[in-house]
């Protein structure tokens, strides 16, 4: 018998936060992926919410396309506020 | 010649991100070697976290009030929560679930040895929340900072959770204590049988741990089996102290030159035939672990049809 497909788990610790991807696990269907993520990652009040996702379902940008993938932000450094210079004694900025 | 330029290139990238104490994730290049390394202890660990399930779980049904019966019920399905965090993390590697359970059966893949000593009696439920998983407690905390990434997320998850193990069984035992004679007895005896096998937790001594120094330089490991295990040491005596039991190690002793506990070396050779299969229970804990397999079965068929049928309607509908 093959094996149940796999599944990453999400989980909303509390309103206001995103969800955060805290492990995976193996389910016949989505509906047990659910009822097993809440047995297996929020036994402690853990999360307000969960997404279960067939593994399957994510495209992952690999590691060796790293640097030609995210290289177009590294040399656009006056993206990040910290990139111009001000007098010190500017307030509120 | 192309490949091997560019496996030299991945290779030193894999050494930098080690060197400077950063992960290393499911998708990035590896050693075969750091892989399988990686895969073997995580396996192991999973493992044990599942087969420590039966020492205790026999006690569920027996636990002397609804309270007890209700912590340790909470304590066997955390050991599960474990086991399943750890074959995750195992997965990502690579190896599937069905194949580590196969290799468990078989006995390619082992699990902690401590499993294979019996819980005779209820006294051995504290005792094994206080010393079995104050030993996985002190083996697991630096885990958290283990060089492969999902590994030590797991870690985390863990070690918030076993502190209310090794808690619950402290305070099993302090209620023994404040008993009867027979009671307190009843601890004592079961802290001179889990004693040494607690101490054996953290694997041979350095000079006859093969894997340690590769692990080390992976960053699996960060501490040696032998620098946990005096840090254990000096963990427990106080504790039994306040409890009001001994340790059955007559070589046990303040040292005010190292700042630590001296004490006696575990029987190595017993150590050796518990791995080797020749515990009191290796036996038994595979057996049962079989049983549970095949006696799951039915479930995971039915499961399994479950989704099908449920996924045709939806394509008629």
């Amino acid at each position: 018998m093959s094996e149940w497909p796999l599944y990453e788990v999400f989980v909303r610790s509390k309103r206001g936060l995103n969800h955060v991807h805290v492990g995976s696990l193996h389910a016949p269907d989505d509906r047990m992926a659910l009822l097993h993520a809440r047995d297996v990652y929020t036994r402690r009040n853990e999360g307000v919410s969960i997404w279960v996702v067939p593994s399957s379902a994510i495209t992952a940008s690999s590691p060796d396309e790293k640097d030609p993938l995210f290289a177009p932000s590294g040399d656009k450094v006056y993206r990040h506020p910290t990139f111009y210079v001000l007098p010190s004694d500017v307030p509120h900025m | 010649m192309t490949t091997t330029v560019d496996e030299q290139e991945l290779a030193a990238r894999f050494d930098e991100t080690v060197a400077r104490r950063d992960r290393i994730e499911p998708r990035d290049w590896m050693p075969e070697a750091y892989r399988s390394t990686v895969i073997r202890q995580v396996a192991q660990h999973a493992h044990s976290e599942v087969i420590g399930m039966q020492p205790e779980g026999a006690w569920v049904g027996r636990a002397p009030s609804l309270r007890r019966k209700a912590i340790l019920l909470a304590k066997v399905q955390d050991e599960a929560g474990h086991g399943l965090y750890l074959y995750s993390a195992a997965e990502t590697l690579g190896i599937s679930r069905q194949e580590m359970t196969q290799r468990l059966l078989t006995g390619r893949q082992k699990y902690s040895s401590i499993f294979n000593y019996p819980a005779l009696s209820y006294a051995d439920v504290g005792t094994i929340g206080w010393l079995v998983d104050g030993a996985a407690i002190c083996n697991q905390v630096p885990l958290c900072r283990t060089s492969y990434g999902p590994y030590g997320r797991a870690m985390i998850r863990i070690c918030k959770e076993e502190s209310f193990h090794q808690r619950q069984g402290y305070e099993l035992l302090l209620t023994m204590m404040r008993g009867t004679d027979e009671q307190r007895a009843m601890v004592q005896e079961s802290v001179n049988r889990f004693w040494w096998p607690a101490l054996m937790m953290f694997g041979p001594p350095d000079a006859d741990s093969s894997n340690t120094a590769q692990s080390m330089a992976w960053g699996i490991k960060t501490h040696t089996n032998d620098e946990l295990r005096q840090k254990f040491v000096d963990m427990s005596v106080p504790q039994a102290e306040a409890l009001g039991v001994t340790f059955p190690d007559p070589e046990l002793g303040w040292n005010e030159e190292r700042g630590h506990y001296d004490f006696g070396q575990p029987d190595w050779e017993e150590f050796w035939a518990v791995v080797k299969g020749n515990g009191p229970c290796n036996t038994q804990r595979i057996a049962h672990r079989q049983r549970a397999w095949d006696d799951g079965a039915w479930v995971r068929e039915a499961s399994s049809a479950w989704a099908v049928r449920q996924q045709k309607e939806a394509c008629h509908e």
